[in-house]
C-alpha cells in the first residue's frame, strides 16, 4: 500500500501542492479501515475530521421516515467532509461505507491550525477543496435538474 | 416512402412508462437491416408517425427492436401496440456508430436514460465481436433504479469478464445501494487509453455537453466522440426542414455525430 504522503500526491485535488506541503498534511493522517455499513460521520455530529478514500465507496445520506436516501456515492480519491473547513464545524449528512472501504483520516483541528501557522499552504488547502466543492456543486446542478425526463425516444 | 406493414411479435415493459415492441414485416415485404445507430419512423394507422429508437436490429432469427417512451398520443398508442397488431415502418435512416473505426482500440460508451436504446445495438455488435476491440467500458446513467432499462440484459452485461460496466442514479432509494450521483462520475473512474479510445454517447443533450467536458478531460481527442441527437425528426428524408440543425439535417447527417463537428452548434441558445 502506498504511504499516506504517495496517496496525497497521486490524488488530483492536491495534484498542486508541494512535496513539502503533502508531507506537512500527510503527517496529520492516519490510515483506516470500515467494513460495510460503518458510519463515517453522522448528521448533526462534530466534523472534526476529513476523510480521503484510498479504496471502496462511501454512501453521503440524509434519513427520511422511508429509510435512508442516498444523496451521492464517494469512490477511490474523493475527499469525504468540508464542513470542518467552515463554522460551526457541524456534520450535515450521514456517510456510511458501502463494502470494506480503506481511507485516511486527517484531524481537522490539526489541520486548522497548520493552515492558521502556514497561510500558503492553507491557501493550497483551500483552492484543493474549493475546487471539489465547485465539481460537486455542478453535479448535483446537474441531478437537480432531472434531465433524463420526457422525451419519447431517445 | 411507403411505411412498410409490420406485425407486432412481442411487447415488453421496461419501466413504468418504457416498453420494447419486436416486430416482422409482413410475408413478402423485406427485412429492414438497420445498422446500429440508425432510427426509423414508426407509424400508428390513423394516429400518426414518430422517428423510434431501434434498439435491437433485425437479424433472421430475431425480429426488430424498437424502444418507445410513451409520452404523447403517437408514442402512447406505440407503446400500447399489442402482439398481432399492425404498424407501419418506414426505414433505415440516418448515419451509424463508427464500429468500424473502433477496432483495434478502447470503447466507451456513455448512455443516459433513454439514451441506451440507441446503443444497444452498438453494444450487441461489439460484445459479438468482442475479440476485435480492447477494453471496452459502458457507463450507464438515470434518474433512479426504477427507470433501469433492460434489467435483465444489464445483470448478464455485469456478470461478464470481459466488459467494465456500471450504473449510476441520481436519487438513491432505501432499497438502492449502488452508485449515487451524476453519470459524468463513471466516466471519470473509468480505465481507458484515451489516445486509442472512440467513445459514443446518447441521452440528454445536457448530459452530451458534460460527458464531453469530462472525456475532454481525461484527454479524449475530440474527433474521437460521437453522440446520437434527437431533434423534431418528421419526415427523416431531409425535406421539412424541422430537424435542421445549423447546416445539418439530424435525419440525413445525423442521427451519429461527431461531437466536435456540432460542439460550436449545441452553444447557440434557443437552436
Amino acid at each position: 500500500m502506498e504511504s499516506i504522503e504517495e496517496e496525497l500526491a497521486a490524488t488530483r485535488m492536491f495534484r498542486h501542492l508541494t512535496p513539502e506541503q503533502l508531507k506537512a498534511i500527510a503527517e496529520l493522517g492516519e490510515d483506516v479501515e470500515f467494513p460495510d455499513g460503518r458510519a463515517l460521520m453522522i448528521e448533526g455530529g462534530l466534523a472534526d475530521s476529513f476523510y480521503l478514500i484510498r479504496d471502496g465507496f462511501v454512501a453521503v445520506q440524509t434519513q427520511s421516515p422511508a429509510g435512508p436516501i442516498t444523496i451521492e456515492t464517494l469512490h477511490n480519491g474523493d475527499p469525504v467532509g468540508w464542513s470542518w473547513l467552515v463554522e460551526p464545524y457541524l456534520v450535515y449528512f450521514d456517510v456510511h461505507s458501502r463494502g470494506l472501504t480503506r481511507a485516511i483520516r486527517f484531524d481537522a483541528e490539526a489541520l486548522r491550525q497548520l493552515c492558521a501557522e502556514d497561510p500558503q499552504l492553507g491557501y493550497e488547502l483551500m483552492r484543493s477543496f474549493a475546487s471539489v466543492i465547485v465539481e460537486r456543486l455542478h453535479a448535483t446542478r446537474l441531478q437537480l435538474l432531472s434531465i433524463y425526463a420526457r422525451t419519447a425516444t431517445a | 416512402m411507403t411505411p412498410s406493414p409490420h406485425r407486432i411479435v412481442s411487447r415488453r415493459r421496461e419501466t413504468a412508462d418504457t416498453w420494447t415492441v419486436a416486430l416482422e414485416p409482413l410475408p413478402g415485404h423485406e427485412l429492414p437491416m438497420f445498422a446500429p445507430g440508425q432510427f426509423g419512423m414508426l407509424y400508428a394507422f390513423g394516429v400518426g408517425e414518430i422517428p423510434i429508437s431501434v434498439s435491437g436490429t433485425a437479424t433472421r432469427l430475431d425480429p426488430l427492436r424498437c424502444t418507445i417512451r410513451a409520452v404523447g398520443g403517437v408514442s402512447g398508442t406505440l407503446a400500447a401496440v399489442e402482439p398481432g397488431d399492425l404498424v407501419g415502418l418506414r426505414g433505415p435512416f440516418g448515419s451509424i456508430w463508427p464500429l468500424t473505426d473502433a477496432i483495434a482500440g478502447d470503447v466507451v460508451i456513455v448512455a443516459g436514460g433513454l439514451g441506451l436504446a440507441p446503443l444497444r445495438p452498438a453494444i450487441h455488435h461489439l460484445l459479438a465481436h468482442r475479440d476485435q476491440y480492447e477494453r471496452v467500458v459502458i457507463c450507464y446513467g438515470c434518474r433512479s433504479a426504477a427507470e433501469l432499462l433492460y434489467v435483465n440484459e444489464f445483470e448478464e452485461w455485469r456478470r461478464r469478464f470481459d466488459l467494465d460496466i456500471d450504473m449510476i442514479v441520481d436519487v438513491g432509494g432505501p432499497d438502492w445501494h449502488g452508485k449515487v450521483g451524476v453519470v459524468t462520475k463513471l466516466v471519470e473512474l473509468a480505465a481507458f487509453d484515451p489516445q486509442n479510445t472512440i467513445a459514443m454517447a446518447c441521452g440528454p443533450e445536457i448530459m452530451l455537453r458534460f460527458v464531453a467536458l469530462t472525456l475532454k478531460a481525461r484527454n479524449l481527442p475530440p474527433e474521437r466522440l460521437y453522440i446520437s441527437m434527437e431533434r423534431n425528426m418528421h419526415c427523416a428524408i431531409a425535406q421539412c426542414g424541422h430537424c435542421q440543425f445549423g447546416p445539418r439535417f439530424i435525419c440525413r447527417e445525423g442521427p451519429v455525430l461527431r461531437y466536435d463537428d456540432i460542439e460550436e452548434w449545441l452553444k447557440v441558445a434557443q437552436l
